[in-house]
């Protein structure tokens, strides 16, 4: 390998750094999540308020709890939403791409659009 | 073209969408959409060194389509097809520079499939918040990319590709 292809691959993984630190930064515990479908927001839920959601007419299930939300079930093949796990943190996301569904932490008091 | 490339070129297709298929069938342990080897780029990346860029990109067009229609969806093939596309360009302009190894280029088509990838689904989900993910996928396509390359290089090394 040559040197040259050290500096590019090192380059690389130094902008996913920086990228991830900026992401980073500023995450706390968020306040509410905001539902998208296809990008139009369809619901905003406290993240107070624990309890199961029905979300999109039933494509998936969300559920709220200790201040955390994640996804229980999804009728999307892949089930890589369910298995995104537990969102708190401003910023965090959970997708499920086959129903074009994001779930996304904001800011308690007012919505923190893009975190970059 | 001759008869013998364009058999050759049609079993590159073929191995490329074994690949894919083979791709398809390994778990993924990290559950963030758009995650994977990216097994055919090994083939796409022995074209591009042995036979030319146009075959190379051909090909890679090509197998994202079929790929599409046998195994996946329209949407999953826009990602696909976006993903391929930004990745084969970075990859031929590299290679054109001179100055990097194989892996340098497989890992510069790595990163650029995946950042094609989010940038399409962020279109098409009209969320931006979704380049959340970018890290970790710039990440795993550095990853993917220096043992998709390793093994790229040995077979530009081992298998002959002239006609």
């Amino acid at each position: 390998m040559k040197k040259r292809d050290g500096i590019l691959i090192g380059g690389l993984l130094l902008i996913a750094l920086v990228l991830f630190l900026v992401m980073q930064r500023g995450a706390q515990p968020g306040g509410s999540v905001i539902v998208r479908v296809d990008g139009e927001i369809i619901e905003e839920i406290s993240l107070e308020e624990e309890g199961t959601y029905s979300l999109n007419g039933g494509t998936n299930l969300l559920r709220i709890e200790n201040g955390q939300a994640w996804l229980l079930e999804a009728d999307c093949p892949d089930k890589l939403c369910v298995r995104q796990g537990r969102i708190y943190r401003t910023g965090e996301v959970i997708t499920c791409l086959p129903n074009k569904l994001t779930v996304t932490v904001t800011g308690a008091e007012e919505s923190v659009d893009v975190v970059m | 073209m001759k008869t013998s490339k364009i058999s050759f070129l049609a079993l590159s297709i073929a191995l490329a969408m074994i690949l894919s298929f083979v791709e398809s069938q390994i778990p993924v342990f990290i559950s963030i959409p758009g995650i994977k080897m990216g097994l055919p780029n090994i083939v796409i990346v022995f074209l591009l060194y042995k036979v030319g860029a146009k075959e190379a990109a051909a090909v890679s067009m090509v197998r994202v389509i079929l790929v599409g229609f046998l195994f996946g969806s329209m949407m999953s093939m826009a990602y696909s097809l976006a993903g391929a596309a930004l990745s084969f360009c970075g990859m031929a302009l590299l290679k054109k520079t001179d100055w990097f190894s194989v892996t340098a280029v497989s890992v510069t088509g790595g990163v650029l499939h995946n950042v094609g990838q989010i940038l399409t689904a962020c279109f098409v989900t009209e969320t931006a918040q979704l380049l959340y993910y970018l890290p970790v996928l710039m990440i795993s396509g550095v990853i993917s990319g220096i043992v998709i390359g390793v093994a790229g290089a040995m077979m530009v090394k081992r298998v002959p590709g002239s006609f």
